[in-house]
């Protein structure tokens, strides 16, 4: 083996083993379980937005593929898991789940098929066009989905039969951790994965990729709906944890806020989407509270920031200052 | 019968107006976009800036319909220089995404300085009477403003016509948008190409902002509102192509506030339907070059 061929391999191997630092953002989350007893409800939808966003990750940091319509398989997921109590009444939540992340996944298959063969501008214009096309089509389709008045009647059965979903939101809280560390390990696995390199390089080179007889298409579909099934998760867990489900769900705004949260974390590195979501969620639960406008022009502003300086985001930063204190030891 | 054909008539009119309007706010972003390649999903701050420097000419110092209409276009236009060359010049050779992200977080700040300024409602103006009413065209009575409108932008679709086939200025933009580096190596200033081309397509965003209050309405959310209104002229229209915003702007009025006549219901769901089976079939848009 050649030396270079070496370094690379021992760099790859590295990459994969677990850090240390990886351990960090899940004892925050155990730590906040125990700390900040009364904001389990507000925790759970921060750990709804952290899956979100983690499936956007899939995409967008490790393929490349810029989408303004990402809420598509969010709502789809929230509807299918809310629609399937409401009118079936079926009550059993983690079956309920599922089914929310199958459509999901099944919507992110047919779509991505037919969308991946676009790029740019087009592309762009495609997954915003889909998403509004999906709730033009729900606000239309009123006796399913109770249109602008939003789906109500969503009621589900104790987990596993036995824990209860109680007041404070405890036993939500755990369920979306626990979906949340799931989905994580196997967003984790695939991006270590052969299967994710080629993902790399397609970001990186596609036109080599087409050369070296990747099948380039298959596998940005392929990666396009695991990241569509986990957003549908997160929508099915958004439903199930409100129990209730609006038009907002497949809006261009819950499209436009998880690409904000991811790209404020930085993209590709997976705890891009922890930290993002959490910084976006206590600024915005800060800052709202001394005016509206003030929030909206903030997170403006940081954007504009970050597109700018710190095009790598928070984590990309923090490494940079890491990188310049060794410099100066 | 004759009330079919007279609703059929009034439904064609609104709808060339609406298009027109539509037009004149999105050809400016078409041209961006076309020569710069950036995703400008701010082209409607622009936009409703003019709006609101239009009210603010109007109702806080007195100035006329007429002039304020155009101070406001040039004020805009002028305003928008120094965002092209500190805000959005770095940022040309980036990707989508970058501009995607700088524009929407440029939208925020829009929106947010605005309703702190003029707070969240609907704005109104009080136009001049003779654009009150109706007006007899020969052929029957029609809305004055409406009128109005149309005659503006066919007046704009003259003059940028002639603009880009018949100046000097506008061939060296035609040059650019075909062959960028080829444009450069030949010695036009594409820098300088870059400014005149987004002062101008900002200062025609905030004519039609202006004109749009008396039509659509104007709030600190517009320009987040129309924004995929803005981008399906565009992508439809093809990048670059005065032509293809002007026959997209026009289909989308027509379409829209047909629907909006005959099936409020799902007008809109129609608009994007054929948007998505439009750029499937035809990705560069309908006038786009490949």
């Amino acid at each position: 083996m050649t030396h270079q061929a070496d370094i690379a391999r021992r760099y790859m191997v590295a990459r994969e083993n677990w850090h240390w630092g990886e351990a960090l953002p899940w004892l925050a989350i155990v730590a906040a379980f125990f700390v900040f007893p009364d904001y389990l409800a507000l925790g759970t939808q921060i750990i709804i937005a952290i899956i979100f966003a983690l499936s956007l990750d899939l995409i967008l940091g490790y393929a490349g593929i810029i989408t303004l319509g990402h809420a598509a398989y969010f709502g789809a997921g929230a509807y299918a898991t809310g629609m399937l109590s409401a009118h079936l009444g079926w009550s059993e939540p983690i079956s309920a789940l599922l089914f929310g992340g199958l459509v999901g996944g099944a919507l992110g298959l047919v779509t991505g098929w037919i969308l991946l063969r676009y790029h740019g501008l087009t592309l762009l214009m495609l997954t915003l066009a889909t998403a509004i096309l999906l709730q033009e089509g729900a606000n239309a389709a009123e006796d399913w989905t109770g249109g602008f008045d939003g789906l109500v009647g969503i009621s589900f059965q104790p987990l596993l039969g036995s824990f209860e979903f109680d007041l404070w939101g405890k036993t939500y809280f755990c369920y979306a951790v626990a979906v949340l560390l799931l989905c994580f390990l196997f967003a984790r696995a695939v991006v270590h994965s052969a299967f994710g390199r080629s993902l790399a390089g397609i970001k990186g080179n596609v036109e080599r990729m087409h050369g070296v007889g990747t099948p380039v298409h298959g596998r940005l579909v392929a990666i396009y709906t695991i990241s569509a099934a986990m957003a549908g998760l997160a929508g099915g867990l958004f439903a199930e944890s409100n129990a209730y489900v609006t038009l907002d769900v497949l809006s261009f705004s819950r499209s436009g806020t998880v690409l904000i949260m991811l790209v404020l974390g930085g993209t590709g590195r997976l705890y891009g989407a922890f930290v993002g979501t959490v910084a976006y969620m206590v600024l915005e639960d800060e800052l709202a509270k001394l005016s509206p406008e003030f929030w909206e022009f903030g997170i403006g502003l940081l954007l504009v920031v970050v597109v700018l300086f710190f095009r790598r985001g928070l984590l990309g930063a923090l490494e940079d200052a890491r990188a310049r204190m060794g410099g100066l030891k | 019968m004759e009330q079919i054909a007279r609703a059929a008539i009034a439904i064609l009119f609104d709808g060339v107006a609406y298009g027109m309007l539509l037009f004149i706010m999105s050809v400016g972003l078409s041209i961006t976009m076309g020569l710069m390649g950036f995703a400008n999903l701010a082209h409607g701050a622009f936009a409703m800036a003019g709006g609101y420097v239009l009210v603010g000419l109007m109702v806080g110092i007195g100035v006329p319909f007429i002039p304020a209409l155009v101070m406001a276009g040039v004020i805009v236009a002028v305003i928008s220089i120094p965002f092209e060359r500190y805000l959005y010049r770095p940022l040309y050779q980036a990707d989508e995404l970058d501009h995607v992200l700088l524009s929407i977080g440029l939208v925020f700040m829009a929106t947010a300085a605005i309703t702190f300024v003029y707070g969240p409602s609907t704005v109104s103006i009080t136009v001049p009477d003779y654009l009150n009413g109706q007006i007899d065209l020969g052929i029957g009575l029609f809305p004055a403003y409406r009128t109005f409108t149309i005659a503006v932008g066919a007046v704009l679709i003259l003059a940028l016509w002639y603009g880009f086939e018949g100046t000097i200025i506008g061939a060296k933009i035609r040059a650019a948008v075909d062959n960028r580096r080829m444009a450069q190596s030949i010695g036009i200033n594409v820098d300088r190409l870059f400014v005149i081309a987004f002062a101008l397509g900002s200062g025609l965003a905030a004519l039609g902002g202006g004109l749009a209050i008396e039509i659509i309405g104007m709030e600190p959310t517009f320009a987040l509102t129309y924004l995929v209104f803005f981008l399906i002229v565009v992508a439809v229209g093809g990048l670059g192509s005065i032509r293809g915003a002007f026959v997209a702007a026009l289909l989308l009025g027509l379409i829209d506030t047909a629907g909006k006549y005959l099936w409020p219901d799902g007008g809109a769901f129609f608009i994007y339907a054929v948007t998505v089976a439009i750029l499937l079939i035809k990705p560069m848009g309908l006038f786009g070059k490949a």
